[in-house]
Parts: C-alpha cells; structure tokens; sequence
C-alpha cells in the first residue's frame, strides 16, 4: 500500500496549521482511512494538545531518527479512531535534530502502513519547513485572509514549487463575512486571484474552534459548528469527492443576534 | 449596541481595496526578488547613463514596477529632462 504525504504549511505562524493538521486528520479517519499525524514543529509542539493526547506521550520523532525506539512504539493511537495515530515532535530539542533526508525516511515507511500521512509544519522558512516538506507529495497551504499571511503563502508557494512540489492547494481560514459584505476583509476571490493557486476550502472564524482546542476534540467532530462542516468539506475534496463551497452567509436570525449584542 | 447600530448605519471605510492594492504591491517586489536597496542601485546606475546626454532631474526620478492594464508587469522609469546637453560636432 502506497498512501500520500501531505504537508500543512503556512509560512507565517498563529495561522492555524495544527488546528487544521488535527481537523483533516480527524475527518479523514472518521471516514475511515488509516492516518498518521507528524509533528515536525521540534521544539514547540503542540499537536498533542490540540489532539488531546498530550499525557500519551513516551517517545518522540527524535527518539525514532536517534534509533532509541521502533517507530511503532512512537505512534500514538488516538482516542477517538483507532486508525489514527500521532508521531510527537520532540519538546527539548530544536529543528536541527532533524534532518531532511530522515524525515523524507520516515515519511516513506509510514506511507507504506497509512493511507494518509499529515505533517504539521513548523511556521518559517529554516530547517524545520524544509523537514516538514523532505517527503511530501502535495502540500496545502493555510492562510487568513490578511495582508502579511497572504504574502507569506505567497513565498512558500514558491518556495514549495522549487522544492519541486507542485500545484499546491490553499486553506483560506477565519474568514469573516460580516467583515467581507463591509469592504473591511479580502475576500475569497481576491487572494485567489492574487496567489494564482488552488482553492481548497475556506473555513470561517468560529468560536466554537476555541472550546474545542481547551477540550482537545477537534471541530471536525462537531456537526453543529461550521468551522468542523468546513473542515469535513475539505476532508471530502481531499479524498476525491466534488464538494461545493458551503455558503458562509449567516442566518438573519444570526444577524440579528449580532446586532443586538446575543451573539 | 449603540455602537452596533451607529457602525450599522454609517459607511465605514473600504479598507478590503488597500489591503489588495498592498498586498498586490508587496508581492510584485517578493516575487522579483529585487529589494528597494537594488532597485537604487539600479536607478543610481541608469542616472549615470542617462546623465551622459540629458542634464535630468536627478531627485525627481521614479522608477518602480507598475501592473499594466493587461495584468504584465513593467519597469516603468520616470526622468524629468532638465535640459538636452548640446553636442559639439564635428
């Protein structure tokens, strides 16, 4: 079995990588595929947080490229799927610990046991992107809808298609429409007409993504947060399926609600 | 509320246009990886060129990319001619 290595990357940080690496892989193992998350942010990890196995933890991806463990023993089975599995990053070590050849190893001894193996990048352009993106066979870029993380999707666009990884696909997160209908937010069109790049889902600002990083239960789980419907969607193109973008619109109820300060 | 209603009735300013227009910009000096330190350079360079047969307007001189209607991109350069230098000739 040959499965694919995908990368989530951003370029700037606070964009919502782990919160994304941890939703797609949630969604792909709710329907059923064999996942594996890597860490690869050394250092300043946080995926097991996000994912809500932090005091699972015994070995990590250095412990496995040092050889102190097998990889089996590293993997982490996530509570909710059995079919989904967490490599830690390292937490005392840095970037260097690392390098780009063992992780593209690394990447293809899982894909031989995973149908999808997700890396979580580190924000940046140094050593830790340039592991996160050593195996990978398509990347998907996170980003808001803000003038600095747009330009620096744009660079790791570029810099993604030297690495020769092409045809990247864009996330745009948080956006909000109330802001969008004011002329005060760009919307979607715009930064894909200006990144000239794929448009792979878009997912709204949603509070509900906050409960669910205190809980460590990714949104994707919870039907009634359009947040998790979105990253469901995106799970769903990922996988083949033609899904259409969902409408971001909010109810007038809603809108009412706002309005008058309930919501 | 108050301020809920107020910003609901009153035209807040656009600022999704400067944003793209920003953006736009920054991302035209990304992608040709040419800095502003370079783009002096370069307008040090053409000055010392131009100046060999018009007397220009040293501090006066633009040059930068500019977006043209077609989506290409250009080098526009803009010298204000101080005067034609006469040339002896022979």
């Amino acid at each position: 079995m040959a499965g694919k290595v995908l990368v989530i990357t951003s370029g700037k940080g606070g964009v919502g990588k782990t919160t994304t690496t941890a939703n797609l892989g949630t969604g792909l193992a709710k329907l059923g595929n064999k996942v594996a998350l890597i860490d690869a942010d050394i250092g300043l990890r946080n995926l097991d947080v996000v994912m809500g196995l932090e005091n699972r933890i015994v070995y990590d991806i250095v412990d496995v490229v040092e050889g102190n463990c097998r990889l089996e023993q590293a993997l982490i089975k996530d509570k909710r799927y059995n079919s989904l599995c967490l490599l830690p990053a390292a937490q005392t070590r840095d970037k260097t610990a690392v390098n780009p050849d063992e992780m593209a190893e690394l990447c293809s001894e899982l894909k031989e046991e995973f149908d999808y193996v997700i890396v979580d990048s580190p924000a940046g352009i140094e050593q830790g992107f340039k592991n996160a993106i050593a195996g990978a066979d398509r990347a998907i870029i996170v980003t808001t809808p803000e003038v600095s993380a747009v330009r620096d999707a744009d660079r790791i666009i570029g810099m993604l298609e030297a690495e020769g990884i092409k045809e990247p696909e864009v996330i745009i997160n948080r956006i909000r429409m109330d802001m969008v209908k004011k002329g005060n937010m760009m919307d979607i069109d715009d930064m894909i007409e200006i990144l000239a790049i794929k448009l792979l889902g878009v997912v709204p600002d949603d509070e509900k993504i906050v409960v669910s990083t205190n809980t460590g239960e990714p949104i994707v789980l919870n039907n009634n947060a359009k947040s998790g419907q979105a990253f469901d969607n995106i799970v769903r193109r990922i996988i083949g399926e033609e899904v259409p973008l969902m409408s971001l619109d909010e109810g007038l109820v809603n809108k009412f609600k706002r309005m008058i300060g309930l919501a | 509320m108050l301020d809920k209603i107020k910003s609901f009735f009153s035209d807040e300013a656009n600022s999704k246009d400067l944003a793209k227009e920003r953006l736009k910009l920054v991302l035209i000096h990304d992608r040709i990886s040419i800095s502003p330190e370079l783009l002096d350079n370069m307008k040090e360079e053409l000055l010392t060129v131009v100046s060999k047969y018009v007397e220009v307007e040293r501090h006066e001189l633009d040059i930068d990319f500019q977006e043209q209607d077609d989506d290409a991109l250009a080098l526009v350069a803009n010298i204000p001619v101080k005067e034609l230098k006469r040339r002896a000739r022979k």
